[in-house]
């Protein structure tokens, strides 16, 4: 759904860059992404035939129809991002703190149900748990982790004991391990 | 590399330091760049895997992941496979080959690491090119049973012509020879002698078994003949600073000409070599035209001076014509403008080099055309001999005469990577056909001897990492300008701006501070035995 909407946006406008947000410690196809990262006409990103990328120098031809998705902070890490949050005092959504929420555990992971966007299965009740998001993907797939991090410096302090990785809460990656992989061929950022 | 000092962290150091007094503690890079390399199967990726798993850090659910894959595709017979960690494309893992560069961060009580984990066949030479540009140190890795490769010998060759000054031979597979003393020995001699013409600054030799976990976080019972540091000790305390870009002449590579109303019109960009103060007199190049700082602005705030590796805008006394493309340096030391040098070009394009065509050529922020006028010689990266010149292939590496068709300001690659290196455009695919590096001293002819690569003088003082260190808190607030910059929709393809985004914003240093105070005086003692060993190890070389 994602892919598809940006697909439209990025076809309609017919914009030479889109920039993103991604980071290669994210996930392992991600590592392998470069800061100018080149689309083809049709938005998918050929892994095996990238562009080399020297030193700070980028090359940013592009033929009719291409685009490049661009990736500046491809070098941060998650705790850099919370660190630079922190030192520039960058006001963040409230959903990134804990607070107690009404969810249900399905396959793992703990999906918020604050409204009926969310059909409860049978069996299902929801609870209440202090949970936040560590990171925040396209509802209802992106589960919460049980935290009592109410202030940045919480967050900091649960980031560096932290034994699980910021994509755990994916569904969209679980499906298998080279998932992201193929959704970045469709276009996926 | 200047920016790398300013990811060094040393941008960010809390208030304590801030008065202009040296940092006495600070003795090193906090950030090290490493590139891992060497030939098919020698198990790169399986130290990577290794060295992220014993510093912890891998994360439960990618352990998970782990086991799982390599139940599925693992190489080690259902056992943890860590080379499944970084092949991150599935075209690799069904293969079992590394195709593209991955980049991976962790760190230690010491030191932030990003490594680049390079491909060992020579189809994706130019891959490996792309982790080595930015690394400060390559691990070289060398399978005991097989000992020097063609490989070992090509990677060695490109580190070398790219910069990187120190490399750290890992003798892998050390279980599968019975952790022979002898044959390590054997295989060190082979590739100091291999490495002779390569003039590497530090050649430190490391018996280790990645899978098994030998001399990586710690010192092995199997190899009690080895009386080195283990390999994340090692990555540690490397000295790897590059003084010549700190100390070097200013240099200051106009990205963008900022003119948001008619009341101000600055050149914001990156220093890219030595240091510039407020009321310093300057030229903008290749015009010559001369005049003084105005101010030196970010979004923090003006500041008096800035150094290598900040991102700045400066404004001038005067209205001098400055384009981005252009260079301004200090005014007593003008640099010479021609069009035409010598480079050596390593082509990375599927088709060849076309006799007299025209390419795209961009050298820092200018771009400009370029022809090939003649290819002198081809090098031959496993004999490093020297053969008659003809087009280039792919991943063939050749020394070539460019003729620009405006003038240029060039840089030896030696002294500047940044303003030595440069990249060349095809301009009805625009792919990059080759990279270059400016070579002013290079011969035109076959005659010399050997083929040496570049890099490798010795002069390395002190003075970049106090000065770095000194002058941290004029480059913290300096920091946005890059950024802002885009954020501001001054032209999305401000390449270079964002290359400073990564360089400067990455905000490592509040947490290496602190981490940094912990560490005690018994642990400082040993790593410098480490490192004076590490140095003696380089002197024969």
């Amino acid at each position: 759904m994602k892919i598809e909407g940006l697909r439209q946006a990025l076809d309609k406008w017919k914009f030479d860059a889109a920039f993103g947000g991604a980071r290669r410690d994210e996930e392992k196809s991600r590592a392998k992404e470069r800061v100018f990262s080149h689309r083809n006409a049709a938005q998918a990103w050929n892994p095996r035939d990238q562009r080399p990328e020297l030193w700070t120098i980028f090359n940013t031809r592009l033929n009719p129809g291409e685009s490049m998705r661009v990736f500046p902070l491809s070098n941060w890490t998650e705790l850099d991002v919370w660190d630079y949050i922190a030192a520039e005092k960058i006001p963040v959504a409230s959903l990134y703190f804990a607070r107690p929420r009404p969810v249900v555990r399905r396959d793992g992971a703990l999906i918020m149900v604050d409204d009926d966007r969310l059909p409860l299965l049978e069996g299902e009740v929801a609870e209440m748990r202090r949970v936040r998001f560590r990171t925040l993907g396209c509802y209802p797939l992106t589960g919460a982790i049980e935290s009592g991090a109410e202030t940045l410096e919480e967050i900091i302090t649960e980031m560096r004991a932290a034994t699980t990785s910021e994509r755990q809460g994916r569904v969209i990656d679980y499906d298998e391990s080279d998932s992201m992989e193929k959704k970045k061929r469709e276009g996926y950022f | 590399m200047a920016h790398a000092l300013a990811e060094a962290g040393y941008t960010l150091l809390p208030e304590p330091f801030s008065g202009g007094a040296p940092a006495p503690q600070i003795q090193e890079k906090a950030l090290l760049r490493f590139i891992t390399c060497g030939s098919v199967d020698d198990g790169k990726s399986t130290l990577i895997g290794r060295l992220l798993y014993d510093s912890s850090m891998i994360a439960d659910d990618q352990l998970e992941a782990l086991d799982r894959d390599s139940k599925k595709f693992g190489t080690q017979g259902g056992n943890l496979d860590f080379a499944l960690l970084v092949d991150g494309l599935s075209a690799e893992r069904e293969q079992g080959i590394t195709i593209d560069v991955a980049y991976r961060y962790f760190k230690t009580d010491r030191r932030s690491f990003i490594v680049a984990d390079t491909p060992g066949h020579e189809q994706y030479t130019r891959n490996m090119a792309t982790g080595a540009s930015t690394a400060d140190v390559a691990v070289i890795l060398v399978d005991a049973r097989k000992s020097i490769l063609p490989q070992t010998r090509r990677h060695s060759f490109i580190v070398a012509m790219l910069g990187v000054r120190d490399v750290i031979v890992a003798i892998n597979k050390m279980d599968l020879v019975d952790y022979s003393e002898a044959r390590f020995n054997e295989i060190v001699a082979a590739y100091r002698e291999m490495a002779q013409s390569l003039k590497f600054r530090t050649i430190a030799p490391l018996p280790i078994s990645a899978l098994a976990g030998d001399n990586i976080a710690s010192l092995s019972d199997r190899t009690p003949w080895f009386q080195g540091a283990p390999l994340l000790s090692l990555l540690e305390t490397i000295d790897a600073s590059r003084a010549e870009e700190v100390e070097g002449e200013f240099r200051f590579p106009v990205q963008w000409v900022n003119r948001p109303n008619l009341d101000f019109r600055g050149f914001s960009g990156w220093v890219a070599s030595g240091a510039v103060k407020v009321g310093d007199a300057i030229a903008s190049m290749p015009s010559g035209r001369e005049s003084r700082v105005k101010r030196i602005v970010t979004m923090g705030g003006d500041l008096d001076r800035a150094v290598a590796g900040q991102s700045v805008t400066l404004t001038l006394e005067d209205e001098v014509d400055v384009s981005r493309g252009d260079l301004i340096v200090g005014a007593s030391e003008k640099p010479a403008v021609a069009s035409r040098v010598g480079a050596r070009l390593l082509w990375t394009a599927e088709t060849n080099m076309h006799r007299g065509a025209s390419y795209i050529a961009k050298l820092g922020a200018r771009s400009a055309n370029v022809s090939i006028e003649k290819l002198h010689y081809l090098i031959d990266i496993h004999t490093f001999e020297k053969a008659p010149g003809r087009p280039l292939g792919l991943n063939e590496i050749g020394f070539a005469s460019l003729q620009f068709d405006r003038p240029m300001i060039f840089s030896d690659y030696r002294d500047n990577r940044e303003l030595g290196g440069f990249i060349l455009i095809d301009r009805i695919t625009n792919e990059t056909v080759a990279f270059g590096l400016i070579d002013r001293q290079a011969q035109t002819t076959r005659d010399e001897s050997a083929a040496t690569p570049q890099g490798a003088e010795a002069a390395w003082p002190r003075l970049a990492r106090e000065y770095g260190a000194r002058l941290a808190p004029a480059a913290a607030s300096g920091m946005a300008v890059g950024l802002g910059a885009v954020l501001l929709g001054a032209s999305p393809m401000t390449g270079a701006t964002l290359g400073l985004a990564d360089a400067v914003l990455r905000p490592l240093a509040h947490r290496l501070y602190g981490d940094y105070l912990g560490y005690s005086a018994r642990r400082d003692a040993r790593q410098q035995a480490v490192r004076d060993e590490v140095r003696s190890e380089g002197d024969g070389i």
